[in-house]
């Protein structure tokens, strides 16, 4: 009904002088003209280079003044399958990626269902569930530096005070970093998990809960027959977008720890970043980036593939 | 065991708060406090003496004023362009309905999920050859292009908003397509606008992989790198000051996610239900 009504008037219009145009065209070039500038920057510096670095992977080039890259086929992803470090980084990665994930879930839920029920403090418990999101990366990881500080850190302080061991050095200690970071991780992904459970929550009818209870149902049994199930589709999806996020995630890591100690928190973005910008082989970096795409897409296809067989099962 | 569950709720609540707060409130005090206590082994949350010259410091002696203006250039010029740029694509994406706006929401969604591992190689390259590494220029461009789609996003939600029957009255009147837009549809989208710019600046300021690969020289570092470039060098800088410069570093984005609170938590639950 808008694209009849508003072309009429352009064209019952005066516009003498001008080969007439007819409807449809004369909107076509109105839509491309509005859509052009928005085109462009994407073209260029978006599409194009992905383009370029998906060809990438298949050449030898390296980051010098005078480059000269030659086609060198497969080769770049042969000495991939061989690159115990990269598939080293891969497997910290799934691990990181996995257990932000899942914890982002269980701790947003818990969030979720609090702010839902009728508490006091709900306010001020809402700015604080958005304050992570809104820092720069960077503030963050340097704040949580300060927090896990060895000798003068509040961590530690409060481990001391409970007469715990307390001169672990957070993000030093082999055994500790990943998890260490892992929590920041959390940290920083709690908001947008939470805002989303809480919009699904509030779209689940309150008569299906009445009745539930009117059942006999307890709250635990309310929770998983009427709640988790109304909210599968937003969980699936919010799962499925904090996995690609935090696959995907560099800056934070790299500021707490740049991947060490001993490579034990090298996520797969952070190696293949050192690969390009330090030991400048791009062409290889390259491969490892589209191995990274691949297998991530393949794991969400997967997911989203049993998820979607399940729905129709039940 | 009725009356036991309020309780538990509040303490549960109390953790969370504690866990999401904690940190931010150690971060501002620890921003004035003075190098002395932030070494020793007493630690308390209330600074013994309050050193407001931290921030002085931060300001004047670590180059911070220089990176912040920096940051502040990159984030003005890439919201301006994305307003520019978004506001009529946004218009267009959602009044036609054709091929190009379907890719165009395609790609948005693509982008959403995008290792920007794989085109900051070749985009590197690209902007090298134009000189355009090491430039605020070049980062401004960047900038402009990873923030428009979900500027396109957020502002095409905005114009959906707009009754199509508004704009037929105007056309009605004789006002061809431009008028139109001009006088009827951009003034009422000026609060989407005003939302769109502040998420374009945050972005921009907030924002680091881009500035950490393309910018070399310490005079063209935004904030974000000068922050990183002291972390890990202790000894050259006082960690008063560096937390002193986190602080400053994170007032825009907490300003923007106050001002917005209420908006984000709507705009997210739409899109959380349509999705």
């Amino acid at each position: 009904m808008t694209t009849a009504t508003t072309a009429t008037p352009r064209d019952a219009g005066p516009r003498q002088g001008r080969r007439p145009r007819t409807i449809a065209q004369s909107r076509r070039v109105e839509a491309a003209a509005l859509v052009l500038p928005s085109l462009l920057p994407v073209l260029v510096l978006s599409v194009a280079p992905l383009v370029v670095g998906i060809a990438l992977a298949f050449t030898d080039a390296r980051l010098v003044r005078n480059p000269q890259y030659q086609f060198v086929g497969a080769e770049n992803f042969q000495r991939l399958l061989d690159n115990g470090f990269f598939w080293t980084s891969f497997q910290i990665g799934m691990i990181w990626a996995v257990s932000v994930t899942l914890l982002q879930l269980a701790a947003g839920m818990g969030l979720a269902l609090l702010l839902n029920a009728d508490l006091k403090m709900q306010s001020l418990t809402r700015v604080l569930a958005l304050i992570p999101w809104a820092m720069p990366p960077v503030v963050v990881a340097i704040m949580w530096r300060m927090i896990y500080s060895p000798n003068a850190g509040p961590l530690n302080a409060v481990l001391q005070a409970f007469g715990l061991p307390s001169d672990i050095n957070w993000l030093a200690n082999f055994s500790t970093a990943l998890p260490a970071v892992i929590v920041v991780g959390v940290w920083v992904g709690m908001p947008q998990t939470t805002i989303t459970l809480l919009a699904g929550l509030q779209q689940i009818p309150q008569e299906l809960i009445e009745a539930a209870s009117i059942d006999g149902a307890g709250a635990g049994r309310r929770f998983l027959s009427v709640t988790l199930p109304s909210l599968r589709p937003i969980i699936t999806s919010i799962t499925s977008l904090n996995f690609i996020w935090n696959f995907n995630s560099f800056s934070l890591v790299y500021v707490l720890t740049e991947g060490g100690p001993g490579g034990r928190t090298m996520l797969p973005m952070l190696f293949t970043y050192l690969e390009a910008f330090k030991n400048r082989n791009i062409g290889y970096a390259a491969a490892m980036g589209v191995v990274l795409v691949v297998v991530v897409v393949a794991l969400l296809t997967l997911y989203l593939w049993t998820q979607s067989r399940s729905d129709k099962e039940s | 065991m009725r009356k036991l569950v309020r309780p538990a709720q509040y303490l549960a609540l109390i953790a969370y708060i504690l866990f999401l707060g904690f940190p931010l409130l150690w971060l501002i005090s620890a921003s004035v406090k003075s190098s002395a206590e932030l070494n020793s082994l007493t630690v308390s949350l209330l600074p013994s003496e309050w050193h407001w010259e931290n921030f002085q410091i931060a300001l004047e002696r670590q180059g911070l004023l220089r990176s912040a203006a920096n940051s502040a250039i990159v984030a003005l010029a890439s919201t301006a362009l994305v307003v520019l740029i978004s506001l009529p694509g946004a218009y267009a994406f959602d009044r036609f309905k054709g091929l190009v706006s379907k890719l165009g929401t395609g790609w948005i969604l693509v982008s959403q999920v995008f290792p920007v591992i794989l085109v900051i190689l070749p985009l590197f390259l690209i902007l090298r050859t134009t000189g355009l590494t090491d430039s605020l220029v070049g980062l401004t461009l960047v900038h402009t292009t990873y923030t428009l789609p979900f500027a396109l996003w957020m502002l095409q939600g905005y114009v959906k908003a707009i009754p199509v029957d508004l704009e037929e009255a105007g056309a009605m009147d004789g006002a061809g397509r431009v008028r139109v837009l001009r006088e009827i549809v951009f003034p009422l989208l000026m609060p989407g606008v005003v939302a769109t710019a502040m998420f374009s600046f945050v972005s921009s300021w907030n924002e680091f992989f881009f500035a950490l690969v393309l910018l070399q020289s310490p005079d063209n570092y935004t904030l974000p790198i000068t922050l990183k470039m002291f972390v890990g060098g202790e000894g050259k800088v006082a960690l008063g000051p560096l937390a002193a410069g986190s602080v400053l570093a994170a007032i825009p984005s907490i300003v923007f996610f106050s001002i917005m609170q209420k908006k984000l938590t709507r705009g997210l639950l739409a899109g959380a239900v349509k999705g």
